[in-house]
């Protein structure tokens, strides 16, 4: 995976969004074993204690499972991974939706530009 | 859990000067903590009297229970801010003489970051470049498995792939039981493998909190938040 992080968020709450991104678009499958912290603190660059944070709170929402003696799993349950990925386009949505309104487009035009940019592409 | 380190109102002053002024902090075990701060804002007065190399005046300092001194060198690890190592030596006598001098320094895991730089055991600290130098500093000090590491200005002088090697050698080499103090002014560089930032100014402290805790709360890089504490 390629990690980069902005600054001036805290780095374990990134650390979530990236891994949730991942495994939503499929780049790390259901069921896949993630190397260890350390190895994954090393690849992403951060402290370990940073990299276990993330990987605990990923587990409370359910993407990530622990099996006691061989280790840390995604989770195989793509209902659960379907519905985070709906979240998530929830959520980028009207984050987008509030930009534009900043800009003063209203939703109306926003849905008459998306049709204009589908025709043109296809 | 216990802290590795406290300090309590510790000080040190030069005359009328006071170079560290009523310091007190602790650090947890498994911890990477950046002693943050300008030129003569105490970072390396501070790991100096942690290290054993400069007395204090008041105050106390307690690493693992114990006063800074010959006991506490068994597992403290220093990386001062200037070599102290002769510069005739080569890789090898380096080795030896820390073989001796530490018994928790692992020889193997030396030799073995020397050979993942292509590293001679034959060559001489005086035929290496200051990166090379630097380098052979921090593979000294952090093969050894000790209880607190203290880091002064390990990316000085370094180019920026030197310095990738430094971080990453920090992060793989910590154990969880261990501690690191790691000072630095390049706050950009190592606040994303930091648990928690001090910031020394003008021999106090004036802060100690987690980096991420940090960024939550103000919404900017600590490497911004210093910048801000500091012109104030």
């Amino acid at each position: 995976m390629r990690w980069e992080f902005d600054n001036t968020r805290p780095v374990y709450i990134q650390l979530c969004e990236q891994f949730t991104n991942a495994i939503i678009s499929g780049v790390i499958k259901p069921g896949e074993k993630l190397l260890s912290v350390r190895d994954l603190a090393k690849e992403a660059g951060v402290n370990p204690n940073t990299m276990q944070k993330a990987l605990s709170e990923l587990e409370r929402s359910g993407l990530l499972y622990t099996q006691r003696t061989a280790g840390r799993f995604v989770t195989e349950n793509e209902e659960k991974i379907k519905e985070i990925k709906q979240e998530t386009a929830r959520l980028r949505v009207s984050q987008f939706l509030n930009e534009m309104a900043q800009l003063g487009i209203q939703p109306q035009e926003i849905e008459a530009l998306l049709a204009k940019m589908k025709k043109e592409e296809s | 859990m216990t802290p590795i380190l406290t300090c309590e109102h510790l000080t040190k002053t030069y005359g009328v000067f006071r170079a560290l002024d009523d310091v007190s902090f602790t650090i947890e075990p498994g911890k990477i903590v950046g002693l943050l701060g300008e030129n003569g804002a105490g970072k390396s007065t501070l790991l100096k009297i942690l290290a054993g190399m400069l007395t204090k005046t008041s105050g106390s300092a307690q690493i693992d229970g114990n006063e800074p001194g010959v006991l506490t060198k068994s597992y403290v690890s220093y990386l001062p801010d200037k070599s102290y190592l002769q510069e005739w030596m080569k890789l090898s006598d380096l080795f030896a003489l820390f073989s001796r001098f530490f018994a928790d320094f692992d020889l193997q895991k030396a030799q073995g970051m020397a050979k993942d730089l292509g590293l001679s055991e034959k060559a001489r600290l005086k035929a290496m470049s200051k990166g090379m130098q630097e380098k052979v500093h921090l593979i000294l000090t952090m093969s050894r498995h000790a209880k607190l590491y203290l880091l002064d200005e390990p990316i000085g002088g370094v180019d920026p792939a030197a310095r990738d090697y430094i971080l990453d050698t920090i992060l793989t080499n910590f154990n969880e039981d261990a501690s690191i103090l790691i000072s630095t002014h390049m706050i950009a560089d190592v606040e994303q493998i930091l648990d928690e930032a001090i910031f020394l100014k003008q021999g106090k402290l004036i802060l100690h909190a987690p980096v991420d805790e940090l960024r939550e709360t103000h919404h900017q890089s600590v490497d911004a938040l210093f910048r801000e504490v500091y012109r104030s």
